[in-house]
Protein backbone atom coordinates (compact mmCIF):
# COMPACT_ATOMS: atom_id res chain seq x y z
CA UNK A 1 0.00 0.00 0.00
CA UNK A 2 1.34 3.27 -0.91
CA UNK A 3 0.25 6.45 0.80
CA UNK A 4 1.66 9.94 -0.44
CA UNK A 5 4.34 8.11 -2.20
CA UNK A 6 5.44 6.22 0.92
CA UNK A 7 4.84 2.44 0.52
CA UNK A 8 3.88 1.32 3.67
CA UNK A 9 5.55 -1.83 5.63
CA UNK A 10 3.31 -4.75 5.89
CA UNK A 11 0.88 -4.74 8.44
CA UNK A 12 1.46 -0.81 9.24
CA UNK A 13 -2.60 -0.68 9.99
CA UNK A 14 -1.51 -2.68 13.47
CA UNK A 15 0.79 -0.24 14.08
CA UNK A 16 -1.94 2.67 14.11
CA UNK A 17 -4.01 0.36 15.87
CA UNK A 18 -1.52 -0.21 18.65
CA UNK A 19 -1.17 3.45 19.00
CA UNK A 20 -4.87 4.09 19.11
CA UNK A 21 -5.06 1.31 22.06
CA UNK A 22 -2.41 2.93 23.75
CA UNK A 23 -3.80 6.53 23.97
CA UNK A 24 -7.51 5.01 24.90
CA UNK A 25 -5.42 2.93 27.60
CA UNK A 26 -3.23 5.78 29.08
CA UNK A 27 -6.94 8.22 29.05
CA UNK A 28 -8.22 5.60 31.65
CA UNK A 29 -11.25 5.62 29.30
CA UNK A 30 -12.56 1.84 31.12
CA UNK A 31 -11.34 -1.07 33.56
CA UNK A 32 -11.03 -3.35 30.35
CA UNK A 33 -8.83 -1.63 28.61
CA UNK A 34 -5.91 -0.80 30.09
CA UNK A 35 -2.77 0.60 27.65
CA UNK A 36 -0.96 -1.65 25.38
CA UNK A 37 2.33 -0.89 27.00
CA UNK A 38 1.05 -2.23 30.50
CA UNK A 39 -0.22 -5.42 28.83
CA UNK A 40 3.06 -6.13 26.80
CA UNK A 41 4.87 -5.58 29.98
CA UNK A 42 2.11 -8.13 31.81
CA UNK A 43 3.08 -10.33 28.60
CA UNK A 44 6.72 -10.57 29.27
CA UNK A 45 6.03 -10.95 33.07
CA UNK A 46 4.06 -14.36 32.80
CA UNK A 47 5.10 -15.66 29.89
CA UNK A 48 8.22 -17.56 31.56
CA UNK A 49 5.65 -18.71 34.68
CA UNK A 50 4.87 -21.96 35.11
CA UNK A 51 1.12 -21.50 35.00
CA UNK A 52 1.18 -19.91 31.93
CA UNK A 53 3.70 -22.24 30.50
CA UNK A 54 1.39 -25.67 31.52
CA UNK A 55 -1.62 -24.15 30.43
CA UNK A 56 0.10 -23.10 26.74
CA UNK A 57 0.96 -26.73 27.01
CA UNK A 58 -2.05 -28.14 27.71
CA UNK A 59 -3.80 -25.84 24.50
CA UNK A 60 -1.33 -26.68 22.57
CA UNK A 61 -2.11 -30.29 22.56
CA UNK A 62 -5.54 -30.01 22.70
CA UNK A 63 -5.62 -27.64 19.73
CA UNK A 64 -2.75 -29.88 17.54
CA UNK A 65 -4.73 -33.11 18.07
CA UNK A 66 -8.38 -31.51 17.82
CA UNK A 67 -7.10 -29.92 14.17
CA UNK A 68 -5.12 -32.82 12.93
CA UNK A 69 -8.23 -35.19 14.02
CA UNK A 70 -10.49 -32.18 12.54
CA UNK A 71 -8.01 -33.04 8.76
CA UNK A 72 -7.61 -36.65 9.00
CA UNK A 73 -11.30 -37.06 9.54
CA UNK A 74 -12.51 -34.31 7.03
CA UNK A 75 -10.50 -34.16 4.05
CA UNK A 76 -11.01 -38.36 2.94
CA UNK A 77 -15.23 -37.80 4.05
CA UNK A 78 -15.13 -34.18 2.13
CA UNK A 79 -13.25 -35.87 -0.71
CA UNK A 80 -15.81 -39.02 -0.21
CA UNK A 81 -18.62 -36.42 -0.54
CA UNK A 82 -16.95 -34.75 -3.81
CA UNK A 83 -17.02 -38.54 -5.49
CA UNK A 84 -20.07 -39.78 -4.80
CA UNK A 85 -23.41 -38.63 -4.89
CA UNK A 86 -24.89 -40.70 -2.05
CA UNK A 87 -22.35 -40.16 0.38
CA UNK A 88 -22.92 -36.16 -0.37
CA UNK A 89 -26.74 -36.38 0.16
CA UNK A 90 -26.40 -38.58 3.24
CA UNK A 91 -23.65 -36.29 4.72
CA UNK A 92 -24.00 -32.83 2.94
CA UNK A 93 -27.54 -31.83 5.50
CA UNK A 94 -25.40 -32.57 8.63
CA UNK A 95 -22.27 -30.86 7.50
CA UNK A 96 -24.19 -27.75 6.73
CA UNK A 97 -26.07 -27.79 9.98
CA UNK A 98 -22.94 -27.91 12.29
CA UNK A 99 -21.43 -25.54 10.28
CA UNK A 100 -23.97 -22.78 11.48
CA UNK A 101 -24.72 -24.65 14.77
CA UNK A 102 -23.99 -23.08 18.21
CA UNK A 103 -21.16 -25.51 18.75
CA UNK A 104 -20.55 -23.87 22.28
CA UNK A 105 -24.32 -24.63 23.17
CA UNK A 106 -23.33 -28.56 22.32
CA UNK A 107 -20.16 -28.31 24.63
CA UNK A 108 -22.16 -28.94 28.17
CA UNK A 109 -23.42 -32.23 26.26
CA UNK A 110 -20.03 -33.26 25.35
CA UNK A 111 -18.65 -32.77 28.84
CA UNK A 112 -21.30 -35.88 29.82
CA UNK A 113 -19.87 -38.24 27.41
CA UNK A 114 -16.08 -37.37 27.44
CA UNK A 115 -15.88 -35.91 31.02
CA UNK A 116 -14.43 -32.79 32.30
CA UNK A 117 -11.21 -32.95 30.83
CA UNK A 118 -9.07 -33.12 28.26
CA UNK A 119 -11.23 -35.28 25.98
CA UNK A 120 -14.46 -32.99 25.96
CA UNK A 121 -11.97 -29.78 24.66
CA UNK A 122 -10.46 -31.88 22.22
CA UNK A 123 -13.70 -32.95 21.00
CA UNK A 124 -14.94 -28.90 21.13
CA UNK A 125 -12.09 -28.12 18.87
CA UNK A 126 -12.29 -31.29 16.20
CA UNK A 127 -16.00 -30.39 15.98
CA UNK A 128 -15.00 -26.34 15.44
CA UNK A 129 -12.91 -27.49 12.98
CA UNK A 130 -13.72 -30.37 10.51
CA UNK A 131 -17.16 -29.25 8.83
CA UNK A 132 -15.10 -26.45 6.75
CA UNK A 133 -12.57 -28.65 5.60
CA UNK A 134 -14.95 -31.00 4.94
CA UNK A 135 -17.04 -28.69 2.12
CA UNK A 136 -13.67 -27.52 1.12
CA UNK A 137 -12.21 -30.72 0.60
CA UNK A 138 -15.52 -31.74 -1.28
CA UNK A 139 -15.55 -28.08 -3.37
CA UNK A 140 -11.87 -29.24 -4.54
CA UNK A 141 -12.58 -32.54 -5.94
CA UNK A 142 -16.17 -31.16 -7.48
CA UNK A 143 -14.08 -29.07 -9.82
CA UNK A 144 -11.70 -31.40 -11.09
CA UNK A 145 -11.76 -31.68 -15.00
CA UNK A 146 -13.62 -35.18 -15.39
CA UNK A 147 -11.63 -36.03 -17.90
CA UNK A 148 -8.54 -36.01 -15.46
CA UNK A 149 -10.62 -39.28 -13.63
CA UNK A 150 -11.30 -40.64 -17.06
CA UNK A 151 -7.01 -40.49 -17.91
CA UNK A 152 -6.87 -41.99 -14.69
CA UNK A 153 -9.45 -44.79 -14.99
CA UNK A 154 -8.21 -45.43 -18.92
CA UNK A 155 -4.77 -46.23 -17.59
CA UNK A 156 -6.08 -48.78 -15.04
CA UNK A 157 -6.26 -46.48 -12.04
CA UNK A 158 -7.70 -48.78 -8.98
CA UNK A 159 -10.16 -46.38 -6.96
CA UNK A 160 -7.92 -46.08 -4.39
CA UNK A 161 -4.96 -44.85 -6.69
CA UNK A 162 -7.75 -42.61 -8.12
CA UNK A 163 -7.88 -41.42 -5.00
CA UNK A 164 -4.79 -40.59 -4.02
CA UNK A 165 -3.54 -39.67 -6.55
CA UNK A 166 -5.80 -37.80 -8.57
CA UNK A 167 -8.48 -36.50 -6.60
CA UNK A 168 -6.37 -35.95 -3.48
CA UNK A 169 -3.97 -33.84 -5.44
CA UNK A 170 -6.59 -32.42 -7.79
CA UNK A 171 -8.49 -30.84 -4.42
CA UNK A 172 -5.15 -29.92 -2.54
CA UNK A 173 -5.81 -25.83 -3.25
CA UNK A 174 -8.79 -26.03 -1.92
CA UNK A 175 -7.77 -28.49 1.01
CA UNK A 176 -5.57 -26.58 1.86
CA UNK A 177 -7.91 -23.51 2.32
CA UNK A 178 -9.78 -25.57 4.45
CA UNK A 179 -7.34 -26.85 7.11
CA UNK A 180 -6.44 -22.70 7.15
CA UNK A 181 -10.18 -21.75 8.24
CA UNK A 182 -10.27 -24.54 10.04
CA UNK A 183 -7.39 -23.86 11.86
CA UNK A 184 -8.80 -20.47 13.07
CA UNK A 185 -11.84 -22.13 13.87
CA UNK A 186 -9.78 -24.51 16.12
CA UNK A 187 -8.12 -21.83 18.41
CA UNK A 188 -11.73 -20.76 19.10
CA UNK A 189 -12.89 -24.57 19.26
CA UNK A 190 -10.43 -25.49 21.63
CA UNK A 191 -10.55 -21.74 23.85
CA UNK A 192 -14.30 -22.32 24.23
CA UNK A 193 -14.03 -25.77 25.03
CA UNK A 194 -11.58 -24.87 28.08
CA UNK A 195 -13.69 -21.80 29.37
CA UNK A 196 -16.72 -23.90 29.44
CA UNK A 197 -14.50 -26.85 31.20
CA UNK A 198 -13.00 -24.18 32.77
CA UNK A 199 -10.41 -25.89 35.08
CA UNK A 200 -7.60 -26.55 32.36
CA UNK A 201 -5.62 -24.24 29.68
CA UNK A 202 -5.81 -21.40 28.68
CA UNK A 203 -9.50 -21.10 29.62
CA UNK A 204 -8.64 -21.83 33.30
CA UNK A 205 -6.57 -18.41 33.11
CA UNK A 206 -9.05 -16.47 30.93
CA UNK A 207 -11.78 -17.59 33.54
CA UNK A 208 -9.34 -16.19 36.41
CA UNK A 209 -8.32 -13.07 35.06
CA UNK A 210 -11.98 -12.43 34.04
CA UNK A 211 -13.22 -12.85 37.26
CA UNK A 212 -10.56 -10.90 39.11
CA UNK A 213 -10.37 -8.20 37.05
CA UNK A 214 -7.23 -8.25 35.91
CA UNK A 215 -7.47 -6.55 32.66
CA UNK A 216 -3.41 -6.75 31.92
CA UNK A 217 -2.94 -10.66 32.16
CA UNK A 218 -6.82 -11.09 30.36
CA UNK A 219 -5.48 -9.05 27.18
CA UNK A 220 -1.85 -10.78 27.59
CA UNK A 221 -3.32 -14.11 26.81
CA UNK A 222 -4.99 -12.59 23.94
CA UNK A 223 -2.49 -11.79 22.47
CA UNK A 224 -0.44 -14.67 22.69
CA UNK A 225 -3.19 -16.57 20.86
CA UNK A 226 -3.66 -14.39 18.32
CA UNK A 227 -0.04 -14.44 17.68
CA UNK A 228 -0.42 -18.85 17.21
CA UNK A 229 -3.21 -18.16 15.64
CA UNK A 230 -1.73 -15.86 12.75
CA UNK A 231 1.35 -17.90 12.80
CA UNK A 232 -0.22 -21.15 11.54
CA UNK A 233 -2.82 -19.32 9.47
CA UNK A 234 0.44 -17.75 8.14
CA UNK A 235 2.08 -21.38 7.27
CA UNK A 236 -0.95 -22.29 5.53
CA UNK A 237 -1.00 -19.05 3.21
CA UNK A 238 2.69 -19.94 2.73
CA UNK A 239 1.56 -23.56 1.25
CA UNK A 240 -1.44 -22.28 -0.45
CA UNK A 241 0.96 -20.30 -2.21
CA UNK A 242 3.03 -23.32 -3.10
CA UNK A 243 0.37 -25.03 -4.90
CA UNK A 244 -0.82 -21.76 -6.73
CA UNK A 245 0.56 -22.76 -9.84
CA UNK A 246 -1.38 -25.16 -10.62
CA UNK A 247 -4.82 -24.36 -8.75
CA UNK A 248 -5.77 -21.78 -11.84
CA UNK A 249 -4.64 -23.85 -14.43
CA UNK A 250 -6.03 -27.29 -13.81
CA UNK A 251 -8.97 -27.17 -16.53
CA UNK B 1 5.56 -46.22 -47.20
CA UNK B 2 6.06 -48.43 -50.44
CA UNK B 3 3.71 -49.34 -52.93
CA UNK B 4 3.97 -53.22 -52.15
CA UNK B 5 4.10 -52.44 -48.43
CA UNK B 6 1.12 -50.22 -48.36
CA UNK B 7 -0.23 -53.01 -50.33
CA UNK B 8 0.86 -56.17 -48.12
CA UNK B 9 -1.15 -53.53 -44.92
CA UNK B 10 -4.63 -53.53 -47.11
CA UNK B 11 -4.25 -57.14 -47.77
CA UNK B 12 -3.41 -58.00 -44.11
CA UNK B 13 -6.39 -55.64 -43.04
CA UNK B 14 -9.22 -57.46 -44.97
CA UNK B 15 -8.52 -60.49 -42.15
CA UNK B 16 -7.29 -58.61 -39.19
CA UNK B 17 -9.16 -56.26 -37.50
CA UNK B 18 -7.46 -55.05 -34.13
CA UNK B 19 -10.78 -53.53 -32.90
CA UNK B 20 -14.07 -54.73 -33.56
CA UNK B 21 -17.47 -53.27 -33.00
CA UNK B 22 -20.28 -55.68 -33.60
CA UNK B 23 -24.16 -53.76 -33.40
CA UNK B 24 -23.17 -51.52 -30.74
CA UNK B 25 -25.95 -49.24 -29.19
CA UNK B 26 -25.64 -46.86 -26.90
CA UNK B 27 -28.78 -45.12 -24.80
CA UNK B 28 -28.64 -42.41 -22.55
CA UNK B 29 -30.76 -41.69 -19.50
CA UNK B 30 -33.80 -40.22 -21.08
CA UNK B 31 -34.05 -42.51 -24.48
CA UNK B 32 -31.22 -40.52 -26.12
CA UNK B 33 -29.70 -42.35 -28.69
CA UNK B 34 -26.08 -42.12 -28.82
CA UNK B 35 -25.33 -45.32 -30.69
CA UNK B 36 -27.45 -47.34 -32.90
CA UNK B 37 -26.58 -50.92 -34.02
CA UNK B 38 -23.01 -49.79 -35.31
CA UNK B 39 -20.76 -52.22 -36.72
CA UNK B 40 -17.11 -51.35 -37.57
CA UNK B 41 -13.38 -53.20 -37.73
CA UNK B 42 -10.64 -51.27 -37.16
CA UNK B 43 -8.21 -52.76 -39.20
CA UNK B 44 -4.33 -53.66 -37.20
CA UNK B 45 -1.31 -51.16 -37.91
CA UNK B 46 -3.90 -48.51 -39.94
CA UNK B 47 -5.09 -45.46 -38.13
CA UNK B 48 -8.79 -45.38 -39.08
CA UNK B 49 -10.31 -41.72 -38.24
CA UNK B 50 -14.07 -41.55 -37.23
CA UNK B 51 -15.45 -38.25 -39.01
CA UNK B 52 -18.79 -36.40 -38.65
CA UNK B 53 -20.76 -34.12 -37.67
CA UNK B 54 -20.99 -32.86 -33.76
CA UNK B 55 -23.49 -35.52 -32.17
CA UNK B 56 -22.84 -38.49 -34.38
CA UNK B 57 -21.64 -40.56 -31.50
CA UNK B 58 -18.25 -40.36 -32.61
CA UNK B 59 -17.06 -39.98 -29.24
CA UNK B 60 -19.12 -42.02 -27.62
CA UNK B 61 -17.91 -44.98 -29.74
CA UNK B 62 -14.41 -43.95 -28.82
CA UNK B 63 -15.30 -44.40 -25.52
CA UNK B 64 -17.02 -47.52 -25.66
CA UNK B 65 -13.81 -48.95 -27.13
CA UNK B 66 -11.70 -47.64 -24.21
CA UNK B 67 -13.79 -49.25 -22.22
CA UNK B 68 -14.56 -45.69 -20.22
CA UNK B 69 -18.69 -46.22 -20.49
CA UNK B 70 -20.46 -49.45 -21.45
CA UNK B 71 -22.19 -49.93 -23.81
CA UNK B 72 -26.30 -50.23 -23.82
CA UNK B 73 -26.05 -53.36 -26.61
CA UNK B 74 -24.06 -55.43 -28.89
CA UNK B 75 -20.16 -55.60 -28.00
CA UNK B 76 -16.51 -54.35 -28.92
CA UNK B 77 -14.27 -56.92 -29.63
CA UNK B 78 -10.00 -55.70 -28.76
CA UNK B 79 -7.73 -58.86 -30.32
CA UNK B 80 -10.56 -60.89 -30.78
CA UNK B 81 -11.71 -60.59 -26.77
CA UNK B 82 -14.64 -58.36 -25.57
CA UNK B 83 -13.91 -55.05 -23.93
CA UNK B 84 -15.60 -55.16 -20.28
CA UNK B 85 -13.53 -52.07 -18.75
CA UNK B 86 -10.13 -50.07 -19.47
CA UNK B 87 -7.73 -52.69 -20.32
CA UNK B 88 -3.63 -52.46 -20.80
CA UNK B 89 -4.50 -53.53 -25.13
CA UNK B 90 -5.35 -49.51 -25.48
CA UNK B 91 -4.48 -46.12 -24.54
CA UNK B 92 -6.37 -43.31 -24.73
CA UNK B 93 -5.77 -39.43 -26.29
CA UNK B 94 -7.90 -36.67 -24.73
CA UNK B 95 -9.13 -33.89 -26.14
CA UNK B 96 -8.42 -31.16 -23.50
CA UNK B 97 -4.92 -33.16 -23.15
CA UNK B 98 -5.91 -34.38 -19.27
CA UNK B 99 -2.43 -33.88 -17.97
CA UNK B 100 -1.89 -33.78 -14.16
CA UNK B 101 -1.51 -29.92 -13.35
CA UNK B 102 0.94 -30.90 -10.54
CA UNK B 103 3.02 -33.24 -12.16
CA UNK B 104 6.00 -32.92 -14.15
CA UNK B 105 6.11 -33.36 -17.97
CA UNK B 106 7.99 -36.56 -16.90
CA UNK B 107 6.14 -37.94 -14.37
CA UNK B 108 2.99 -37.32 -16.67
CA UNK B 109 4.24 -39.54 -19.39
CA UNK B 110 5.40 -42.25 -16.41
CA UNK B 111 1.77 -42.02 -14.89
CA UNK B 112 0.49 -44.89 -16.45
CA UNK B 113 3.37 -46.87 -16.12
CA UNK B 114 3.57 -45.59 -12.32
CA UNK B 115 -0.58 -46.90 -11.99
CA UNK B 116 1.04 -50.58 -12.99
CA UNK B 117 3.95 -50.85 -10.44
CA UNK B 118 7.17 -50.20 -12.60
CA UNK B 119 9.41 -49.24 -10.59
CA UNK B 120 10.72 -45.14 -10.98
CA UNK B 121 14.23 -45.78 -13.12
CA UNK B 122 12.63 -48.03 -15.33
CA UNK B 123 9.35 -45.79 -16.15
CA UNK B 124 11.92 -42.64 -16.47
CA UNK B 125 13.89 -44.17 -18.94
CA UNK B 126 10.83 -45.50 -21.13
CA UNK B 127 9.20 -41.94 -20.33
CA UNK B 128 12.64 -40.43 -21.30
CA UNK B 129 12.16 -41.98 -24.90
CA UNK B 130 8.89 -40.94 -25.81
CA UNK B 131 9.54 -37.66 -24.72
CA UNK B 132 12.17 -37.54 -27.45
CA UNK B 133 9.84 -39.52 -30.08
CA UNK B 134 6.85 -36.14 -29.62
CA UNK B 135 10.07 -33.83 -29.73
CA UNK B 136 10.01 -32.59 -25.94
CA UNK B 137 13.19 -33.13 -25.10
CA UNK B 138 14.23 -30.24 -22.37
CA UNK B 139 11.06 -30.45 -21.20
CA UNK B 140 10.98 -33.24 -19.03
CA UNK B 141 11.58 -31.16 -15.70
CA UNK B 142 8.63 -28.56 -16.80
CA UNK B 143 4.73 -28.63 -15.55
CA UNK B 144 2.20 -28.18 -18.05
CA UNK B 145 1.20 -24.70 -17.12
CA UNK B 146 4.41 -23.67 -18.80
CA UNK B 147 3.65 -25.59 -22.35
CA UNK B 148 1.49 -24.05 -25.10
CA UNK B 149 -1.42 -26.34 -26.25
CA UNK B 150 0.13 -28.27 -28.42
CA UNK B 151 3.27 -29.68 -26.36
CA UNK B 152 1.10 -30.54 -23.73
CA UNK B 153 -0.21 -32.69 -26.21
CA UNK B 154 2.65 -34.38 -27.05
CA UNK B 155 2.52 -35.31 -23.63
CA UNK B 156 -0.49 -37.22 -23.68
CA UNK B 157 0.60 -38.45 -26.85
CA UNK B 158 4.00 -39.60 -24.85
CA UNK B 159 1.46 -40.62 -22.58
CA UNK B 160 -0.39 -43.07 -24.31
CA UNK B 161 2.54 -44.20 -26.23
CA UNK B 162 4.82 -45.27 -22.98
CA UNK B 163 1.95 -48.17 -21.50
CA UNK B 164 3.24 -49.49 -25.21
CA UNK B 165 -0.88 -50.40 -25.92
CA UNK B 166 -2.11 -52.06 -29.16
CA UNK B 167 -4.67 -49.27 -29.71
CA UNK B 168 -3.95 -45.49 -29.44
CA UNK B 169 -7.68 -44.02 -29.33
CA UNK B 170 -7.60 -40.33 -29.76
CA UNK B 171 -10.18 -38.18 -29.00
CA UNK B 172 -10.00 -34.69 -31.17
CA UNK B 173 -6.34 -34.62 -30.29
CA UNK B 174 -5.59 -31.58 -32.32
CA UNK B 175 -8.83 -29.53 -31.94
CA UNK B 176 -7.86 -27.43 -28.67
CA UNK B 177 -4.12 -27.18 -30.68
CA UNK B 178 -3.63 -23.73 -33.00
CA UNK B 179 -3.56 -23.88 -36.30
CA UNK B 180 0.01 -23.67 -37.08
CA UNK B 181 1.00 -26.12 -34.38
CA UNK B 182 -1.86 -28.59 -35.67
CA UNK B 183 -0.36 -28.67 -39.05
CA UNK B 184 3.33 -29.39 -37.46
CA UNK B 185 1.58 -32.21 -35.08
CA UNK B 186 -0.24 -33.72 -38.09
CA UNK B 187 3.19 -34.18 -39.67
CA UNK B 188 4.76 -35.67 -36.99
CA UNK B 189 1.97 -38.10 -36.14
CA UNK B 190 1.99 -39.90 -39.84
CA UNK B 191 6.09 -40.44 -38.86
CA UNK B 192 4.86 -41.73 -35.44
CA UNK B 193 2.06 -43.96 -36.77
CA UNK B 194 4.69 -45.92 -39.39
CA UNK B 195 7.12 -46.43 -36.66
CA UNK B 196 5.10 -47.61 -33.99
CA UNK B 197 3.48 -50.14 -36.04
CA UNK B 198 0.14 -49.30 -33.38
CA UNK B 199 -3.45 -49.53 -34.18
CA UNK B 200 -4.87 -45.90 -34.42
CA UNK B 201 -8.35 -44.68 -33.84
CA UNK B 202 -8.99 -41.22 -33.98
CA UNK B 203 -12.12 -39.13 -33.94
CA UNK B 204 -11.88 -35.78 -35.78
CA UNK B 205 -14.49 -33.36 -37.04
CA UNK B 206 -12.40 -31.82 -39.15
CA UNK B 207 -12.95 -33.63 -43.08
CA UNK B 208 -8.92 -32.62 -44.06
CA UNK B 209 -7.45 -33.37 -40.84
CA UNK B 210 -9.42 -36.83 -41.32
CA UNK B 211 -8.03 -37.26 -45.01
CA UNK B 212 -4.35 -36.18 -44.59
CA UNK B 213 -3.62 -38.55 -41.43
CA UNK B 214 -5.70 -41.51 -42.11
CA UNK B 215 -5.53 -44.92 -44.09
CA UNK B 216 -9.13 -45.15 -43.62
CA UNK B 217 -12.24 -42.72 -43.09
CA UNK B 218 -15.66 -43.99 -41.29
CA UNK B 219 -17.73 -41.36 -42.04
CA UNK B 220 -20.65 -41.27 -39.20
CA UNK B 221 -23.81 -39.13 -39.61
CA UNK B 222 -26.50 -38.53 -36.52
CA UNK B 223 -29.65 -39.08 -36.16
CA UNK B 224 -29.94 -42.09 -35.92
CA UNK B 225 -26.66 -42.35 -35.56
CA UNK B 226 -24.71 -45.16 -38.30
CA UNK B 227 -21.65 -45.64 -40.68
CA UNK B 228 -22.19 -43.82 -43.95
CA UNK B 229 -19.72 -44.86 -45.81
CA UNK B 230 -15.92 -45.94 -45.40
CA UNK B 231 -13.27 -44.30 -47.58
CA UNK B 232 -9.64 -45.05 -48.22
CA UNK B 233 -7.93 -41.93 -49.24
CA UNK B 234 -5.31 -43.27 -51.58
CA UNK B 235 -2.32 -40.94 -51.09
CA UNK B 236 1.04 -41.02 -51.68
CA UNK B 237 2.24 -40.32 -48.24
CA UNK B 238 6.56 -40.35 -50.01
CA UNK B 239 5.87 -37.12 -51.15
CA UNK B 240 6.39 -34.21 -48.47
CA UNK B 241 3.31 -32.91 -46.98
CA UNK B 242 3.00 -29.57 -48.89
CA UNK B 243 2.90 -31.99 -51.82
CA UNK B 244 0.28 -33.92 -50.24
CA UNK B 245 -2.31 -31.01 -49.57
CA UNK B 246 -2.17 -29.88 -52.89
CA UNK B 247 -2.26 -33.58 -54.31
CA UNK B 248 -5.86 -33.99 -56.39
CA UNK B 249 -7.05 -37.00 -54.69
CA UNK B 250 -6.54 -35.58 -51.40
CA UNK B 251 -8.95 -32.60 -53.25
CA UNK B 252 -10.79 -34.97 -54.31
CA UNK B 253 -11.49 -37.27 -50.89
CA UNK B 254 -11.75 -33.89 -48.99
CA UNK B 255 -14.26 -33.06 -52.18
CA UNK B 256 -16.04 -36.45 -51.52
CA UNK B 257 -17.10 -36.54 -48.33
CA UNK B 258 -17.94 -32.64 -47.78
CA UNK B 259 -21.22 -33.44 -50.24
CA UNK B 260 -21.59 -36.52 -47.83
CA UNK B 261 -21.95 -34.32 -44.58
CA UNK B 262 -23.17 -31.10 -46.06
CA UNK B 263 -26.69 -31.68 -46.19
CA UNK B 264 -26.56 -32.19 -42.21
CA UNK B 265 -24.69 -29.06 -41.43
CA UNK B 266 -27.27 -26.73 -40.84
Amino acid sequence: MKVMGYELPLMSSLIVWAILWEILGQMDVSILLPPLSAVLVKMVEIIPTQAFLSALAVTARGFLTGTILAALIGVPLGILMGKSIIVDRMLLPWVNMFLSAPLSALVPVLMVLFGIGEQTVIITTLLFAVWIIMLNARAGVMQISPSLVEMARSFGATPWQAFREIYFWAALPEIIAGVRIGLLRAVKGVIIGQLLVSIIGFGRLFELYSTNFLMPHFWAILLVLFFFAFLFAEIFAVLERRVRYYASNRT
Amino acid sequence: MSMQQTAAVLDRSQTDAAVAVRGVTKIYEGNVKALENMTLDFPRGQLTSLLGPSGCGKTTLLKIIAGLIPATGGEVLVNGRAVKGPGRDRAFVFQDFALMPWATVLRNVGFGLELRGVPQSEREAVSERYIKAVGLSGFEQSFPHQLSGGMRQRVGLARALAVDADVLLMDEPFSAVDEQNRRKFQEDMLALVEQEKKTFIFVTHSIEEAVYVSDKVAVLLPRPSRVSEVIEPKIDRSVSPDAMRRDPDYLDTVERIWTALRTYVE
